[in-house]
């Protein structure tokens, strides 16, 4: 079992290095002489030179990836050029706002998909299930920030009942944050919801068709508790494990998410950046980023191991 | 039973392709998917021919009209014609999510075959960098990729297509896997054919299939990442028109201005949904095996 375990773990080092190496490799794509542009409008000679000196722009490649990658490991993200402060600050003062909206979009999305799924795997072939499907497909292929405008003109335009943008502090007025939060996070649940139900429906197809769920139905058990009891637990642990891997889709639909609905979060963050040209903070978003789901998707194996004893030996 | 075996019995004797063709053909799903796809194309195609309108001529005295008689989907803020950009977003699209898909096989595929095919530290190397570009999620590294090439159409396809081919060398480099070790590849090798016909003319067509399907379904999600990039600036820059940069203007006006909203959104809706349709339908037509 630890074997397996320290295995994977020591996976992810070789993993995140090149990712590392990936993103600090994208200044090189910057066409032209790198210090020039990273200077922006204030052209001035010292500038650059001090850019040109400051971020190593003179030396191989190899040897300012290494300066780089050993600030990274200080916890030293880069600065922001534009606003003059650490990227890893900025990110974690925007970071509470994107992952309350990822938090709700999540409940919403297993509140639809799960439910979804069963009624779809135990009515297979009937309309519920046709309905289901087709929900789901609609869910895989509305962009989201369509779907936001939709809401948007639905909710706040035509009935008033929602604000359109904006975003209030939970501690502040928590009714407000919530108000303020229940659309986007609508939209962003919206496409995870379709993937969790097809992932659902699949898991509980095979689980029903189990040896152990036709006993529990021949000792008599009323369908309800097969369904929930034998059915659900057991096919619990891949639609868990599945769902973990949605973190990405729940990233990339927040940077959409909250520029629909001018939310000051994480993705907003990365999208001011790159107009800003502010290219460490995007940089260090996207190490943040990656950082945080492949030590996400080590714990969802992780989880999947420890919750299956066939794997355990 | 019978229903499943009468079918299969008839369709001895045509090709492999002409048997998925029927299946295909079958499904209802896929084949309203391929209509629609086909209306698109026609739409982009015969752009200039279609839209009743310069999509980039503006007109002071039809700002923001509703839809009427003159304007079927009304016109935008600086009076363009909704339907005209519409019409012409298709290319856009279109050509955004052919030529991503394109990029990203042309990269993916043969890695993928190198990797499975030599095995080895060749393989240990690419899987490892393969598993480290799908760490980032795909709408973050197109985003990161297309900010530093620079806002165009041509760098967003080329962001997205280098962002979606980990997909391609994973799924090409597992098939390989598989079929490497048939028979009819060992035969090919005692033989004595050289190690790229080997490759090329016995592994490489016999894992098509599933690239094929990957690739429709990869046509989907590099439409909707196109009209995400221009939604966010960083795809096709105005005044030519894209469905997402479209959408982006509309956001500021859809109180007073909704239709400018509506028509783009259920463009790339129906186009990304066909595809998905499509991607499935030949899934189950060229891969009896899958469930």
């Amino acid at each position: 079992m630890s074997r397996y375990l320290l295995n994977r773990l020591a996976a992810i080092i070789p993993t995140i290095f090149f990712v590392s190496v990936i993103i600090f490799a994208l200044q090189q794509l910057l066409p032209g002489d790198a210090a020039t542009i990273l200077a922006g409008e204030d052209q001035s000679p010292e500038v650059i030179a001090y850019l040109r000196q400051k971020m190593h722009l003179d030396e191989p490649f190899p040897v300012r990836y290494a300066y780089w990658i050993a600030g990274v490991a200080h916890g030293d993200l880069g600065e922001s050029l534009r606003i003059q402060e650490p990227v890893l600050g900025l990110i974690v003062q925007k970071l509470p706002v994107t992952l309350e909206l990822a938090a709700i979009a999540m409940l919403i999305a297993l509140g639809i998909g799960i439910p979804a799924g069963i009624i779809s795997a135990v009515g297979k072939d009937t309309a519920w299930d046709y309905a289901a499907n087709v929900i789901a497909l609609w869910g895989l292929s509305t962009p989201n920030f369509w779907l936001g405008i939709l809401m948007i003109l639905l909710f706040s335009v035509q009935l008033g009942w929602l604000p359109a943008s904006g975003y209030v502090s939970p501690f502040e007025d928590l009714q407000g944050n919530l108000a303020a939060m229940i659309m986007p996070a609508f939209v962003l649940g919206n496409a995870i919801a379709a993937v969790l139900m097809r992932h659902t429906r699949s898991a509980m197809l095979q689980v029903l068709s189990a040896d152990y769920v036709r006993t529990a139905r021949a000792k008599g058990l009323d369908e309800r508790t097969v369904i929930l009891k034998h059915g659900l637990r057991n096919a619990l642990t891949p639609i868990i494990t599945l769902g973990a891997l949605e973190f990405g889709t729940l990233l990339s639909g927040a940077v959409l998410t909250e520029q629909v609905f001018s939310i000051p979060g994480f993705g907003k963050l990365i999208v001011d950046a790159v107009f800003n040209r502010d290219y460490a903070v995007v940089q260090g978003v996207v190490l943040f980023t990656s950082t945080v789901y492949i030590v996400l998707n080590l714990l969802a194996d992780m989880a999947y191991f420890l919750v299956n004893p066939r794997l355990r030996g | 039973m019978s229903a499943v075996l009468t079918p299969i019995f008839m369709e001895r004797g045509a090709t492999p392709g002409q048997r998925a063709w029927r299946r295909l053909l079958r499904r209802r799903g896929a084949m309203f998917g391929l209509v629609i796809v086909i209306f698109f194309v026609v739409l982009a195609v015969f752009a200039p021919y279609i839209a009743p309108y310069d999509p980039v001529a503006t007109s002071w005295s039809a700002v923001r009209a509703a839809p009427s008689a003159d304007y079927w989907f009304g016109t935008d803020e600086i009076g363009r014609d909704v339907l005209s950009r519409v019409v012409w977003g298709a290319r856009a699209s279109l050509l955004a999510g052919l030529v991503s898909v394109c990029i990203s096989m042309a990269l993916g595929v043969p890695v993928g075959l190198l990797a499975a095919y030599v095995g080895g530290w060749t393989d240990g190397l690419i899987s490892r960098f393969t598993d480290s570009m799908l760490a980032v999620p795909f709408l973050i590294l197109a985003i990161a990729l297309a900010a530093f090439l620079g806002p165009s159409l041509t760098n967003a396809m080329i962001a997205i297509g280098v962002s979606a081919t980990p997909i391609f060398i994973r799924l090409t480099r597992a098939q390989v896997l598989a079929v490497k070790v048939e028979d009819f590849v060992e035969a090919a090798r005692a033989v004595g054919n050289p190690h790229w016909r080997i490759a090329l003319r016995h592994i490489l067509p016999n894992v098509l299939p599933p690239l094929i399907v990957q690739s429709t379904l990869a046509i989907a999600a590099a439409v909707i990442a196109e009209a995400s990039l221009s939604f966010l600036g960083l795809g096709q820059q105005p005044p030519a028109p894209s469905w997402g940069s479209m959408l982006n203007t509309a956001k500021n006006f859809v109180d007073q201005a909704p239709w400018m909203a509506i028509w783009p959104g259920l463009s790339i809706f129906l186009l990304v949904l066909s595809f998905n349709l499509l991607g499935d339908g030949l899934r189950d037509a060229l891969d009896p095996k899958h469930k």
